[in-house]
């Protein structure tokens, strides 16, 4: 193990480490310490300079009551639901099927299909921009739940499919072989034998998916409008014009916009941690 | 036998994969080639195919490379937005050392240390909104705790964001925050991958310290520093979100890139082919890194073995 382990020296550098430990972790989350602060301050401390301190009375329930109490905030986090919800299941869907066909059949346009795959990790979104904008127009989807769905179904198929392709490919062809020589057929193959196997990955995807559009502020902001469809992200951008100095409803705001990926972070770690780091082991 | 029987094998590709490839075809492969055909014109963004008397096209008009002309010889914003595009290529980088040396120190085995890890991991989770607001607040020359922190050594506090010379870096600094946290992410899985061996043939050897880190641990982080490099770098030239949020391009379009300049040009002020063009530019320098990258990968790969 490197850097040696801790445990080979003495006392009181073990005390040291875990002090140095502690004060670091304190320093690297102070933004969001201080945030999760203020989201239960009252207004009249933030008047009376103490932005930093603890809070001289506790106004948590105040605060969250305060920020759903127009309808909006709970509009736009439920937006983020039923846009973020079907996204991940329908991506995981479609690219758990294109990554067993192109993992497991052969056929002619196999290498270049996954090659469009990854290559279109690397486009910026400005380029799909405009014309992306004019489908959701021209299909009546501009402003849905579909027209963010759809789209954000479509560009993560690339990522999970490169994902996925490359961990089909590690299950030992010969269950497969076996299974066609019994006589099922592709879909049985792929409903039985293969979804079951993946299921770490897709759990994996699974969280890293959620985490991606429910963060989304790009393409909410391109194929959306008004406060019907809007989710959380852009949703608290717009409310912080209203709120302006009220930095404690602005926080209590950031707190819910920022609450179910962390939720779900917790929840999942291992899962998290397996997705993201994909391929940082083996390469 | 069937048809169905008959052909399976030859048909199930075409079956399992054309939901996904249909998709991704329409909405992100068309969308390129059609950025690349607005760019050469004139548009404002309404009623694309409407034609006038004579069957010509009324609201998009071809210009050739007037939008490229334009773009390099008469918009100083263009000049600004590259160079911060540079700059932030260049200062993400710094999430690379930084997420190194945070997973070094986090690389034991101590009770609890689970708990530490994920604490340090989750910035990396939360929306670029969220990392914005707390940035501008931090920066806030009244409100915020840099100008503490500055008060501290003896600095006068001043505007970070509404500073022409330093909004760009402030903006680069919040990014960091989520940045450091996914490099490290990505070190501490790969540092649980070094052989022990190794190690062990190291420290027989005689290497400690930095020269064991230098010449045997680094080496070994190879795949991991690579993908930490491609999405640091994507990540940086992507940047729209925090720069949304902290700063709309100000003050001046000071802090401009050209993601954002392009969205500006299009759904501001509605020169839809102008933006196109701008996008068409972001793209390729995108792609040129990426070839580059890889290039120079394959070749190392290659000489190696």
């Amino acid at each position: 193990m490197f850097p040696t382990p801790i445990q080979k020296y003495s006392i009181p550098v073990n005390i040291l480490y875990r002090v140095a430990l502690i004060v670091t972790l304190f320093i690297w989350l102070m933004p969001l310490i201080a945030v999760m602060l203020t989201s239960i301050r009252t207004y009249d401390d933030i008047l009376a300079g103490n932005y930093w301190g603890w809070p001289k009375d506790i106004a948590a329930i105040e605060n969250y009551a305060a920020i759903f109490e127009d309808g909006r905030m709970a509009r736009y986090f439920l937006n983020s639901m039923i846009i973020t919800l079907p996204t991940v299941f329908g991506t995981l869907l479609l690219s758990s099927m294109a990554g067993f066909s192109l993992a497991m059949h052969r056929f002619k346009l196999n290498i270049l299909l996954f090659c469009m795959f990854i290559a279109g990790n690397f486009v910026p979104f400005q380029i799909l921009m405009i014309p992306v904008r004019g489908l959701t127009v021209d299909l009546g989807i501009y402003n849905t739940y579909y027209g963010l769905i759809i789209f954000h179904i479509a560009f993560q198929t690339g990522f999970c499919t490169f994902f996925l392709r490359n961990f089909i490919k590690e299950l030992p062809f010969e269950l497969i072989e076996a299974a066609r020589a019994d006589g099922a057929t592709e879909w049985m193959i792929y409903r039985k034998i293969i979804l079951p196997l993946i299921i770490p990955a897709l759990a994996a995807l699974g969280v890293l998916e959620f985490t991606f559009i429910w963060n989304d502020y790009f393409w909410a902001l391109i194929l959306s409008q008004g406060d019907g469809v809007k989710p959380v992200t852009v949703g608290l951008d717009n409310m912080r014009g209203q709120w302006v100095a009220n930095y404690n409803l602005i926080s209590a705001g950031s707190v819910i916009a920022a609450l179910p990926p962390v939720i779900m972070f917790f929840l999942m770690q291992r899962h998290f941690i397996n997705g993201l780091t994909f391929g940082a082991v083996k390469g | 036998m069937t048809f169905w029987e008959r052909n399976q094998l030859k048909l199930a590709p075409f079956l399992f994969l054309s939901p996904a490839v249909g998709l991704f075809l329409l909405f992100v492969i068309y969308p390129i080639a059609d950025s690349i055909w607005v760019s050469f014109h004139e548009w404002s963004g309404v009623n694309r195919y409407a034609v006038d008397d004579e069957g010509n096209l009324k609201n998009f008009k071809w210009v050739g490379l007037d939008n490229y002309i334009y773009l390099f010889t008469n918009d100083d914003e263009f000049y600004v937005s590259v160079f911060n595009n540079i700059k932030w290529f260049f200062f993400s980088l710094i999430a690379i050392p930084f997420g190194i040396l945070l997973a070094l120190f986090l690389n034991q085995q101590i009770l609890g240390i689970r708990w530490v890890k994920s604490f340090f991991y989750f910035p990396f989770v939360i929306n670029a909104v969220v990392i914005g607001i707390v940035f501008t607040w931090f920066y806030n020359p009244k409100y915020g705790s840099l100008t503490y922190l500055l008060g501290f050594f003896g600095m006068e506090p001043f505007p970070i964001l509404s500073d022409e010379n330093y909004a760009t870096y402030g903006i680069i600094v919040a990014s960091l925050f989520p940045g450091i946290a996914y490099t490290m992410i990505i070190y501490i899985t790969g540092l649980t991958a070094v052989s022990k061996d190794m190690i062990e043939a190291g420290r027989i050897d005689g290497a400690s310290g930095f020269t064991m880190f230098w010449n045997i641990i680094l080496p070994q982080l190879r795949p991991a520093t690579l993908i930490a490099v491609v999405v640091t770098i994507v990540g940086a030239l992507r940047s729209f979100d925090l720069i949304a949020v902290m700063t709309g391009g100000g003050p001046w379009g000071s802090t401009n890139v050209l993601a954002y300049k392009m969205y500006e040009d299009s759904l501001f002020n509605f020169r839809m082919g102008y933006g196109a063009s701008t996008a068409v530019i972001l793209f390729i320098l995108m792609d040129i890194y990426i070839a580059w990258f890889l290039y120079r990968l394959f070749k190392r790969e290659s000489t190696e073995k």
